[in-house]
């Protein structure tokens, strides 16, 4: 990794370049608007593949906003605007020739509070595998949930009881439900947005250990409030402020030998 | 002495006590509040944060034990009070009016009481109905005069005892609280007794009728010729008013809630807050206008179109009715009436889901319309089955559009271009008008509210034990 990030911008071509084959998404010069209100001010920034990319920042920084342009979740609220391109696999997700209902199957997400639908453990699963025809007949999507459901490391405790509400897990468990429900889509992109913010200590133990192994398979940014939870399981780190990228680099350097002041400020809990 | 007595008799007879007596109440009311915080403050020794409730509630335990019973008496006074003078005038008169029946017993002392009531009341001449006048006056005032010591006995007695009961340690909030919760209660058994009365006494009507015609005949019967009192099978009456809800539905089902779903998930705010108050502004139009749009203008394009059909060459002449009223025009103009019940209601059942069900959809690539109905519709259902259902009791009940367009006929025919009658109709067409209340034919007109209330009340409870299956699963 590239240690020097005084000044990203200049630096990040150089990056893309070092590692190319390892970035996944590529975000270049990004600004998004809330009706008049700029909520991103030209943002670059590029996430490698296989492995954890958290956002910091403090409330209201735009970090959940970013994260959102990355499935095109954007879309779907009629105010927001988003430019500047964002390359995934070098392909401009904001292309014409993209459908954004195909692009989120392909970049998951998960939300901040859990978000099963009202429907059975099962059903939650294969509702995407079966809307994107993922798994022909019964018996390929029985393996298809429980494959997501082992990779979620709910398939021990649900098992018993697949026909049972969604709804009917505690919160911990309904949180890993939803990254199931992301994985059986088979995604290249895994996007969390605070994902533990509405679990207890224990079961925010257990989705970062869940996040440490799915490590291995998928690109991940998660967006989280706990600078512990950033240094925990993130290998890469993006500060934000204002709707402004402070600083990014690696984790390790960010926690211990932060570059701006700003990034100082907020991880020691001077303001935030 | 006993002219006095009775000039006080007669005084009490003629004063208007029930404002007298809110008027003391209300003074005692406030006049105990006072004491009983008063008193707290004392027990305290002006320290009143030793005091187990502020001295408030103690003022409010002191009001509520004072009034309350003395309310209770004089309420039960109103409700059972005349009733009694009247059994005891009736009692009291010459065995020939006593012998003349119920009903023309009642409606002598009805004209006594009448004439009691009047101030400058001139003797009438006859003797007979000048006593009695002068009685009803005397039993009044003294039956008025019992419930007035009794309640103040009461209040009396509850202000005595309540101030017994304070103490530093007398928990007052609590008891104040317990009082205010009975009240509650009580307002709630009013609306569930008013039910009850209503239908005890359509259950009451409705046995004297069974007591003429018999069950069975009057539910499994298939004619219906009430005006001029000959059958009374109401099977027809049920058909068509379940065809024409039924064609009510039709319309209003598909068109309400596929409005609802376009309004809440696709139309934009402007769109939405433009069309919205327009589509609830159906359900301001009165009834008797849908009644007139009925027969007016859609009666007669259902006629035309029936006959349309009926000159088609290899249809049968005369396979459709095609009746100037039709079961059709009345349904397709309720199931118009109806449509805002569906489409409003669903449309805030559809937006109450909450959006994070949505984009957890979308995450996974759901398109718009999948998740509409695969996500949205599905956490919306019970709140869209309600809104369906009151849309059928609706229909079921409405009678105005039905009277006009649907016809008076008693049959039972598939064809939504023949004139049909239904149970609200039958029953206006019977109670209107001149009429007596002891014929079979007004009396029917009850049995027919009975039964159209166990329908609906059968219809209810299905629905709500289907959505409550429905919410333990979805919810």
């Amino acid at each position: 990794m590239d240690g020097n990030v005084e000044d990203f911008t200049e630096t990040r071509p150089k990056q893309a370049h070092t590692m190319s084959e390892m970035i996944k998404v590529d975000c270049r010069n990004i600004d998004v608007f809330y009706g008049d209100k700029q909520a991103i001010y030209d943002i670059s920034l590029a996430i490698q593949d296989r492995a954890v990319t958290s956002f910091i920042g403090p409330s209201g920084c735009g970090k959940s906003t970013f994260l959102r342009c990355i499935n095109r979740m954007n879309d779907t609220i009629e105010t927001a605007k988003v430019s500047g391109q964002i390359y995934m696999d070098g392909a401009d997700i904001n292309d014409h020739s993209i459908d954004p209902v195909l692009l989120r199957s392909r970049v998951g997400m998960v939300f901040q509070k859990p978000n099963p639908f009202p429907k059975s453990i099962y059903d939650n699963i294969a509702y995407g595998p079966r809307i994107h025809g993922l798994a022909s007949g019964k018996q390929e999507l029985d393996e298809v949930v429980e494959s997501a459901l082992r990779k979620a490391g709910l398939w021990d405790e649900v098992k018993d009881r697949l026909q049972a509400p969604g709804t009917s897990l505690s919160g911990g468990q309904q949180q890993r439900l939803c990254i199931a429900r992301a994985i059986a889509v088979s995604p290249e992109v895994i996007l969390m947005d605070e994902p533990c913010s509405a679990l207890d200590p224990i079961a925010t133990a257990r989705i970062e250990e869940l996040i440490d192994e799915l490590r291995e398979r998928y690109c991940i940014v998660i967006v989280t409030h706990s600078m512990q939870q950033a240094a925990r399981v993130s290998q890469r780190t993006a500060f934000f402020h204002l709707g402004k990228l402070i600083e990014y680099g690696d984790t390790e350097q960010i926690f211990t030998n932060p570059v701006d002041s700003k990034t100082q400020d907020y991880i020691t809990g001077r303001y935030g | 002495m006993d002219y006095q007595c009775g000039r006080m008799l007669e005084t009490f007879g003629h004063l208007p006590v029930a404002w007298l007596l809110f008027a003391v109440l209300a003074v005692a009311g406030f006049v105990s509040f006072f004491a009983g915080r008063t008193q707290a403050v004392t027990v305290g020794h002006g320290q009143t944060e030793r005091l187990n409730s502020q001295p408030n509630y103690h003022g409010y335990f002191v009001a509520m034990a004072t009034i309350g019973p003395a309310a209770v008496i004089l309420v039960l006074y109103a409700l059972f009070g005349d009733s009694i003078v009247r059994a005891q005038l009736a009692s009291e008169l010459p065995q020939r009016i006593r012998d003349l029946g119920s009903l023309e017993l009642g409606q002598y002392i009805d004209r006594i009481s009448e004439q009691a009531a009047r101030r400058d009341a001139a003797s009438t001449g006859n003797a007979l109905f000048d006593a009695a006048t002068s009685r009803y006056t005397d039993l009044l005032g003294l039956s008025r005069i019992i419930a007035v010591l009794a309640a103040l006995a009461a209040a009396g007695l509850g202000f005595f005892f309540a101030r017994r009961q304070l103490s530093v340690h007398f928990r007052a909030r609590s008891r104040v609280e317990d009082g205010i919760k009975f009240m509650l209660f009580l307002c709630a058994g009013i609306a569930v007794l008013t039910t009850i009365g209503i239908v005890a006494s359509l259950f009451f009507e409705a046995m004297r009728f069974f007591s003429r015609v018999s069950v069975f005949s009057f539910i499994f019967g298939t004619e219906w010729n009430a005006q001029t009192g000959a059958d009374f099978g109401a099977i027809p009456l049920f058909f068509g008013t379940f065809m024409i809800a039924f064609l009510a539905m039709l319309v209003a089902a598909p068109i309400g809630l596929l409005s609802a779903i376009y309004l809440s998930e696709y139309a934009s705010p402007r769109f939405r807050g433009v069309v919205k108050p327009i589509l609830e502004l159906l359900a301001g139009i009165p009834t008797v206008v849908y009644g007139f749009f009925a027969l007016q203008f859609v009666a007669p394009i259902v006629r035309a179109g029936a006959n349309w059909v009926n000159g088609l060459p290899f249809v049968p002449d005369g396979l459709l009715a095609a009746q100037p009223t039709s079961a059709l025009a009345a349904g397709i103009v309720m199931g118009i009436m109806i449509i805002p019940f569906v489409s409003s209601l669903s449309d805030d059942v559809i937006n109450a889901v909450p959006q994070t069900l949505r984009d957890g959809a979308y995450a996974i690539g759901a398109t718009k319309s999948e998740t509409v109905k695969q996500v949205v519709m599905p956490a919306a259902l019970p709140g869209v089955i309600a809104a369906l259902l009151l849309a059928v009791s609706r229909a079921i009940g409405e009678t105005m559009i039905v009277v006009m367009a649907a016809g008076q006929r008693a049959q039972i025919t598939p064809d939504p271009t023949a004139d049909l009658t239904t149970i609200t109709v039958q029953i206006v067409a019977l109670l209107t008008g001149d009429t007596e209340f002891d014929s079979a034919k007004t009396l029917s007109a009850f049995a027919l509210g009975f039964v159209l209330f166990i329908v609906t009340l059968i219809f209810n409870l299905i629905a709500l034990r289907v959505v409550q299956r429905y919410r333990e699963k979805y919810e």
